[in-house]
């Protein structure tokens, strides 16, 4: 389809509560500097169910324009309601990019809504920009393992769409809120939703691990050693009010759960500091981790690839680096 | 119960190094393996399969003719049959053209093999992890779908999938045909038996070929139908400038760290 107009629409996933996730609200970031290169607005597209708060939050991190879609059939995200809504707005509206956040929802919805628009999608892009020559969103994303970085374009096709990992950007200060509020009505009709939750489980020890909101995180891998060993990466995030996180080595093993895990098949992080503790540093986990602000490497191994992107490194055991550097922190603060 | 399983030769990514003059990817010698997404895929269809002794596991790959040998391999370890969809046009296709195409592929199979209640895929492949193409060939067809699946049972008229949700997991009921996209469970997939090994080693895989899809859209595969295209390619940069606390011994070393760390308002 052709664009109606110049704007970037940020979808602004929420949760049964209504609050809005944190990635949609990061994406108003990248969002406002991509809109104005492009020369529409930014606008954000919230659904859900009671959907106030995560309406007041895109209102307070520059959101131009808010179009809203309210109903307790949003309340619980199912690809079928969903898609028929993004659907329905993009057609009336056509906005000539779409930023959606790249969580188990979003994945499940992106392509579903770019294979209905006949457009083309980029996921868990890492850096967005406006390529100079054509105007198109320039969406650079990692692939094989993060080994190598592509930038893909979608010239032709509107809207362009791209998904982008939580954690990757950064919300904006809160602002005065002054964006121009749409209420739409898309009723979606129970017998069109074809999928139904049957049940939630809360897993043992899927305790909630907030690591894409996290400041400092300190992080455990295969030099941990054990599931005991853990307990002394977490004396250290006990003292500095960090979360725990943990490469896929350390989670394959069984030492800790995969709601920790950081890298390409686990969250992206993009803390204050990060400590990398027993981790070699593969090009999976550092596709997940290298945009933190600092990054401190503790390894025996002065080979190590994490030592490549750290800002301090350390050649040492950790169990004998981590509780002298906790015996100073508590000394320091005494 | 019919079954459709899509499974991708990928490279093994973890394999993978990068020439550190050229700064191009080696893909020489690197081994091409079944994307272990798929393998899990395969495995829950096997499951259901075990309760099940009339269903049918049929295996589908695009790609070229040396992508056989995942399809061997996944007769070696459940499934019944197998295709490749491979054809000189195909090539170049991006998330949306390669799943048009296999969409059509699979309409051509159930010519053969009857309509499929469940089409299986892994959540990605490792080689570009999109997570798109299972999504799509559900649009494609006008299926529901059920993303992230860590198991799935056959309850009636019901597919009840056990799904990796942010917050744990939940059980989504959906209605047949359905597509499913799976991720990696607790439990490690079954090993090919000899003798499967012997019966993938005999068995014929029919090729479906772009001249055998007549009724395809040609302007929507391949480079040319691809909406998406990649502009560039690059190896990702790396941090200088990176202090090393090497004093004598890993104590001083430690202290030194954290009077670096402190000086600088990081800890």
């Amino acid at each position: 389809m052709e664009a109606k107009t110049k704007d970037l629409w940020v979808f602004i996933e929420t949760n049964t509560d209504g609050s809005a996730k944190n990635v949609g609200i990061e994406l108003l970031t990248p969002g406002k500097s991509l809109a104005k290169k492009q020369g529409g607005e930014l606008v954000a597209v919230v659904i859900g169910n009671d959907t106030a708060a995560a309406v007041e939050a895109a209102n307070t991190h520059g959101a131009e324009k808010i179009i809203v879609v309210d109903g307790p059939e949003y309340k619980d995200y199912s690809t079928d309601a969903y898609t028929i809504a993004i659907c329905t707005l993009v057609e009336k509206y056509g906005p000539t990019s779409m930023l959606i956040g790249a969580t188990n929802n979003g994945r499940d919805l992106g392509p579903r809504v770019a294979c209905r628009l006949k457009t083309g999608l980029t996921a868990d892009c890492t850096n967005l920009d406006i390529d100079e020559e054509s105007g198109n969103v320039a969406w650079t994303r990692p692939a094989f393992g993060g080994n190598l970085m592509a930038t893909i374009l979608c010239p032709n096709n509107r809207p362009q769409i791209g998904t982008v990992r939580p954690g990757v950007f950064k919300k904006c200060m809160p602002q005065e809120a002054s964006a121009v509020i749409i209420k739409e009505k898309i009723h979606v009709d129970s017998s069109d939703i074809r999928t139904q939750i049957l049940e939630v489980i809360e897993e043992m020890g899927s305790e909630k691990v907030d690591l894409e909101g996290a400041e400092i995180i300190v992080s455990g891998g295969r030099g941990v050693g054990s599931a005991q060993g853990f307990d002394t990466i977490n004396a250290l995030a006990d003292i500095l009010g960090a979360t725990v996180g943990a490469s896929r080595a350390a989670v394959d093993s069984g030492w800790i759960s995969h709601a920790h895990q950081v890298g390409q098949t686990g969250k992206t992080v993009g803390p204050k500091v990060y400590i990398a503790c027993g981790i070699s540093g593969a090009i999976q986990h550092l596709a997940g981790m290298s945009s933190s602000d600092c990054i401190i490497a503790i390894n025996k191994d002065p080979d190590a690839p994490i030592f490549d992107v750290a800002d301090y490194g350390l050649v040492g055991d950790l169990f004998e680096v981590l509780p002298i550097l906790v015996d100073e922190i508590k000394k320091a603060r005494a | 119960m019919n079954m459709l399983v899509c499974v991708k030769q990928v490279p093994d990514t973890t394999e993978i190094k990068i020439d550190p003059v050229k700064n191009t990817l080696i893909r020489d010698g690197v081994p091409s393996i079944l994307n272990p997404y798929d393998g899990y895929a395969l495995e829950a269809a096997a499951r259901i399969k075990d309760k099940n002794k009339d269903a049918k596991i049929v295996v589908l790959s695009m790609g070229p003719m040396q992508a056989k040998a995942v399809l061997k391999e996944a007769i070696s370890i459940a499934a019944d049959k197998a295709y490749l969809v491979s054809g000189r046009t195909f090539g170049g296709s991006d998330t949306l053209a390669t799943s048009y195409i296999i969409s059509q592929a699979i309409k051509e199979i159930e010519k053969t093999e009857g309509k499929f209640d469940i089409i299986f895929c892994g959540k990605q492949a490792i080689d570009g992890d999109t997570a798109q193409v299972g999504p799509e060939i559900a649009e494609h067809l006008g299926y529901p779908q059920v993303t992230y699946g860590l198991e799935a049972e056959v309850d009636g008229d019901l597919v009840k999938v056990k799904k990796e949700t942010e917050e744990g997991a939940a059980i989504v009921g959906v209605s047949m045909p359905c597509v499913l996209t799976f991720t990696k469970p607790s439990w490690d997939p079954r090993y090919p038996t000899m003798k499967r090994k012997l019966a993938a080693n005999r068995a014929e895989i029919p090729v479906i070929s772009d001249t055998d899809l007549v009724d395809i859209d040609t302007t929507r595969i391949g480079l040319k139908g691809s909406p998406t295209k990649v502009k560039k390619t690059f190896v990702p940069k790396k941090k200088t400038g990176g202090i090393m606390v090497a004093e004598d011994t890993v104590e001083a070393s430690t202290k030194k760290l954290f009077e670096l760390l402190n000086n600088a308002n990081i800890l």
